[in-house]
């Protein structure tokens, strides 16, 4: 035992304590365990959703990234600035819609913009596709670092186990709440850790940043810059516009709008985010750092380069500390995805199908449910194969998928129809199932295409066969609509 | 006005990185394509910041949190 194993384990505990204790004195009404009676203040909606960037994939794999492609991983910086751009209009205009018609999940607005119960039926079922490979991420992300910090005392199954019983026993007992507190420690302790990596590392092995990068210039040519074919300058552009569209669009990120108490605070969020967000920057250099003081990692194990870093460069207690704050970028993700993905079924599946249930009856549903999709989502952890890898490269495309009816729904005039917003998530989803599983390309679809449109992110085909459709079956069904005579 | 404003970290991200995909020279302790985008980060902060300030949405909201 040493001392790294205790703060470790005091972290999980901690987390469920606070976890649970965030339920106090609130009655768990279903709008209150998911939305948090749309009560909550500037601080809670900015870490609900700002700290949604530093999941356990940017913690490990920002960093990672970095250590193993080098300059692509600038994209990791990139998106956030512009998707929040884009938030500054379109979160209070979302916000605005759910609080007037009292909605709490992505699916019910799909649902009710468009007036058809089917298209959300099938947001539902494309955002809890998307969710739980998302969530058997966190939990591997979770059982890596909790074997890596503790020196092998926690095997990974135990740590998975572990978080999959403390997450799910806060979500049942204080849904967003739990959420909510939590994600303020674990934005706290993030900010702290990760500026002191970033900054301490490169001034400690090479003497300043700008010493850094001509070390890493000199040993690795090319390293720096985009390269000119395959991640490219136009993979980069497509990967950036792409991620910055869904980026809002995950099921428990749209759910968050939802909790705010009112719309400034989504345009003072936006103000203050970029510059939040800045922080990856500190993590990716302690990637950089990491290629040339802990060379030969491959494969996934580059995920591992942070952690490998700090244990030769720090005392157990301190690769104790960096651990708790890794397993706190796992554990709040985690709860929010394992609560929305429980709420999407009992809400949107069971009751899309059952419209006469009441609210009490899908709260109860929605928290029996909680531990079972920790159940699905362990069983995936511990035993997926390359059918979860696959779900997992699928996840963001899905929900970019939803971008074009969320925004065609806040147009004037009605220019996209239910049967055009149904068919368009449709086709794209469809797309984006078959590119991934074909392990298809631009480049291997039409090789004779010019680099620059051969390295496109494959994600903007589907994203544009999706609006083109969307547009196609609306003229059509608007068109007949309009031919038959009015009742 | 707002929605041009709003444009520039696009184009600067988007674009500028055609210009500015090299390593040197280091500027402020970055290679020069990472302190590009760098800087755009940091722009669309301030590009935010001016719309937030001449948004008329947000006169009466900070009227009522006076």
């Amino acid at each position: 035992m040493n001392a790294a194993f205790p703060i470790v384990l005091g972290a999980v505990v901690f987390t469920l304590l606070l976890g649970i204790r965030a339920a106090r004195g609130k009655d768990m009404k279903l709008e209150q365990w998911t939305v948090g009676g749309r009560s909550f203040k500037t601080a809670f909606v900015f870490v609900l959703m700002a700290g949604e960037i530093y999941t356990t994939f940017t913690f490990l794999g920002a960093s990672g990234f970095a250590y193993g492609k080098g300059a692509p991983a600038y994209y990791i910086l990139c998106y956030f600035p512009l998707a929040y751009i884009l938030s500054y209009w379109l979160l209070p205009a979302v916000w605005r819609y759910a609080r007037q018609h009292q909605l709490i999940s992505q699916p019910d607005f799909y649902a009710r913009k468009y007036d058809s119960r089917a298209l959300g039926l099938l947001v539902a079922v494309v955002g809890i596709v998307a969710l739980i490979p998302y969530l058997v991420l966190q939990l591997k992300g979770l059982g890596i670092i909790m074997a890596t910090a503790s020196y092998g005392l926690i095997s990974p199954t135990v740590a998975v186990w572990l978080g999959a019983a403390v997450i799910s026993l806060y979500v049942v007992t204080s849904g967003v709440h739990g959420s909510a507190w939590t994600a303020i420690v674990k934005d706290t302790m993030i900010f702290g850790v990760v500026a002191f990596l970033g900054i301490y590392l490169p001034l400690h092995y090479f003497g300043g940043f700008g010493a850094m990068f001509e070390a890493v210039a000199a040993a690795k040519q090319g390293f720096l810059t985009l390269p000119a074919q395959g991640q490219s300058i136009a993979w980069f552009d497509s990967t950036v516009l792409l991620t910055a569209l869904g980026f809002y669009m995950w099921p428990h990120s749209f759910t968050s709008i939802y909790t705010s108490r009112d719309e400034g605070t989504f345009r003072r969020n936006a103000v203050i985010s970029p510059l939040y967000g800045l922080l990856l920057l500190f993590v990716m250099f302690v990637g950089f750092a990491a290629t040339l003081r802990v060379p030969g990692l491959s494969g996934g194990d580059v995920d591992l380069s942070l952690f490998r870093l700090s244990i030769e460069s720090f005392d157990p207690w301190f690769v104790g500390v960096i651990g708790a704050t890794g397993v706190l970028t796992a554990l709040v993700p985690g709860s929010m995805i394992l609560m929305t993905a429980a709420m999407m079924l009992a809400n949107n599946i069971y009751r899309g199908l059952r419209p006469a249930t009441p609210d009490a009856d899908v709260a109860r549903l929605a928290k029996l449910l909680v531990p079972v999709v920790a159940l699905v989502a362990v069983y995936f952890t511990l035993n997926g194969g390359d059918t979860i890898v696959a779900l997992l490269l699928m996840g963001y495309s899905f929900v970019t998928q939803l971008f074009p009816a969320l925004v065609a729904s806040f147009l004037k005039r009605e220019v996209v129809t239910k049967q055009g917003a149904f068919a368009g998530i449709l086709v794209g989803v469809a797309t984006v199932a078959a590119t991934t599983l074909a392990n298809a390309t631009i480049g291997t679809m039409f090789p004779s295409l010019p680099p620059a449109v051969r390295d496109l992110n494959t994600g903007i085909v589907a994203l544009g066969l999706n609006v083109l459709t969307m547009l196609v079956v609306s003229l059509v069904t608007r068109r007949q609509t309009a031919l038959q005579p009015a009742e | 006005m707002t929605k041009l404003l709003a444009m520039v970290p696009f184009v600067g991200i988007l674009v500028g990185v055609v210009w500015f995909n090299q390593a040197t020279p280091i500027i402020l302790g970055l290679p020069l394509v990472l302190g590009w985008l760098v800087l755009c980060t940091v722009a669309s902060s301030a590009v935010l910041a001016v719309i937030y300030l001449i948004d008329p949405a947000n006169r009466s909201d900070r009227a009522s949190r006076r």
